[in-house]
């Protein structure tokens, strides 16, 4: 049976808002994407809900006390806590330079988790 | 000390005025930071859905902002930070004070303003009560947690749904607070709709509008808020009050744009959004002084306050290159039906880029609309919009021909009767 379901894209602030049909859970359209992002977002959040996850972990040394992090990838929806009081337990040494690996693949997902910025040591 | 282009602030708009001023070919830029570190307030956002414009990708706030970072580098423009301007007049002097460099004084031909905006408080909204600790900005909140490190409690009510408040919402519960709850006074949300699904629906936390706080409880530290229904006047409804007992109270009430040194240009200043009247090159009524970002307008997308600080840095280049036409008897760009405002508020008769952007928001949530532009009460330009809401906003571009002759350009949005019916 067909059945239309309404997504709002989190994208970016455009806030699209998406028509995604579907029949027996199977995706005929999705409609109302400003761009691409909000159409692969629409059929994602129908089939495997993902976010990207960002946090930040401890630092030792550095000029701020702590780092601000996100996974290279989005991640299934439900394992963002999780993932999120894992990084709880981390704590990087400065200088840390932006891109780097903090924590590899995390909960299984086979996403890592890297720095969002670069930080200096402490002089 | 003499420079070709001074910019004030190095946030977004100013990192993107830098770059573009010396890409154009303005051999001396100077920025000026009062902070320790550039990049302005995208350091603290470290969530992500910057730079879907500009790098075609979404990016994390730190990461939008090293991208910059490391293209003022590369270019070798001339940063001070911790640097702090004090005066500054309409002959484009400035006077900044840091720690190396004592007291400056520095002549500009250009000057570009990028001061950016800062947060209502507490007191601009004059919820009664105690004065304990544990009241915050959310973006305070934000530092706190993202750069600093600091827990600021453990049991949060937010009033106000702007978009700062939303994401601190789900920043909050993801560091193991517990946040009761979001209070709106108006009847529609203040943030983006993006913000209320993926940081409120995603964590189940409850958005109440047509409320607000009506009290805040506590001696040494905030003890709990009463909250109240709110009627069509925002007056509270008796008999609607709670107790919410809470330890910490986040405000996120809006966003002013920060004009302390327009003002004492002095610059002619938007009436309606506090900022700096522009033209289509973002100079403001000062010749050779051009504003902005955030200072001019509060946007929601740093991609496009970029765009305005590129846009203001290539015509501060074009001024000094001698380019740049005098603003004789601009055409004004006027609010219509449903809108706020329009930047930029004029546009010169003649100048050197075939098409022109108007950025507007509207007054209220509208389905199935269309945008129209009107010269002179002459239609030049109409589009189907579905939804307008007032925290997005919208633009349209024309072509320069079209508003050469024109006194006024007046853009509107109106409710499509073929659409509905």
């Amino acid at each position: 049976m067909k059945k239309v379901h309404k997504f709002t894209c989190i994208g970016c602030p455009s806030s699209c808002e998406i028509e995604l049909t579907e029949d027996d859970g199977k995706i005929l359209e999705a409609a109302g994407a400003g761009c691409k992002i909000g159409k692969d977002y629409a059929k994602k959040e129908f089939t495997a809900p993902e976010r990207i996850l960002t946090s930040t972990v401890r630092v030792e040394n550095g000029v701020l006390p702590v780092l601000p992090v996100k996974s290279e990838k989005p991640i299934p929806k439900k394992l963002i806590r999780d993932s999120v009081s894992e990084l709880a337990k981390v704590t990087v040494k400065a200088p840390i330079k932006q891109g780097a690996v903090v924590y590899s693949n995390i909960l299984n997902t086979s996403v890592n988790v890297i720095a969002s910025r670069s930080l200096e040591a402490k002089s | 000390m003499n420079v070709d282009t001074l910019i004030v602030g190095g946030g977004p708009a100013g990192l993107a005025a830098a770059l573009s001023a010396h890409r154009n070919g303005v051999k001396d830029v100077l920025l000026i930071e009062r902070g320790p570190e550039l990049g302005g307030i995208l350091p603290q956002c470290i969530h992500d859905g910057f730079g879907t414009v500009v790098f075609k990708e979404r990016l994390t706030g730190p990461e939008y902002a090293e991208r910059f970072i490391q293209k003022i580098r590369k270019a070798g423009i001339n940063v001070k930070l911790e640097t702090m301007v004090i005066a500054i007049d309409h002959n484009k002097r400035v006077i900044a004070v840091n720690p190396t460099d004592g007291l400056l004084d520095i002549q500009a031909k250009t000057l570009i303003l990028a001061m950016g905006c800062r947060e209502r408080t507490r007191q601009q909204i004059l919820i009664p009560g105690d004065r304990p600790a544990g009241v915050f900005t959310a973006g305070v909140a934000q530092r706190y947690i993202n750069m600093e490190g600091i827990m600021p409690g453990k049991r949060i009510v937010i009033l106000g749904s702007g978009d700062v408040g939303l994401i601190m919402a789900r920043r909050f519960t993801l560091e193991g607070a517990e946040v009761e709850g979001v209070y709106e006074i108006m009847p529609t949300p203040g943030g983006l709709t993006r913000n209320l699904v993926q940081c409120l629906q995603d964590f189940e936390i409850p958005l109440h509008l047509s409320h607000t706080i009506v009290n805040i409880q506590g001696r040494e530290r905030v003890e709990g808020v009463t909250v109240a229904q709110v009627d069509s006047d925002l007056k509270p409804i008796k008999g609607t009050e709670r107790f919410v007992p809470c330890d910490t109270v986040v405000v996120s009430v809006g966003l002013i744009p920060e004009n302390e040194l327009s003002e004492m240009v002095p610059l002619t200043i938007d009436p309606v959004i506090g900022g700096p009247v522009v033209d289509e090159t973002m100079e403001t009524s000062e010749a050779g002084i051009f504003a902005a970002g955030n200072v001019v307008h509060v946007h929601d997308l740093v991609d496009d306050v970029s765009a305005e600080g590129e846009v203001a840095g290539k015509a501060a280049a074009r001024k000094i290159a001698g380019e740049l036409k005098e603003k004789e008897n601009p055409t004004k760009a006027e609010a219509g039906e449903n809108v706020t405002y329009v930047v930029p508020q004029e546009i010169r008769k003649k100048n050197f880029d075939q098409n022109l952007k108007l950025s507007f928001r509207v007054k209220q949530v509208q389905r199935n609309n269309l945008i129209k532009v009107a010269a002179d009460g002459k239609p030049i330009y109409s589009r189907k919009e579905r939804v307008v809401r007032p925290p997005e906003m919208l633009s349209v571009k024309l072509p320069f021909s079209a508003l050469e002759h024109a006194q006024v350009v007046k853009v509107a949005v109106e409710k499509d009767n073929e659409e509905s019916a």
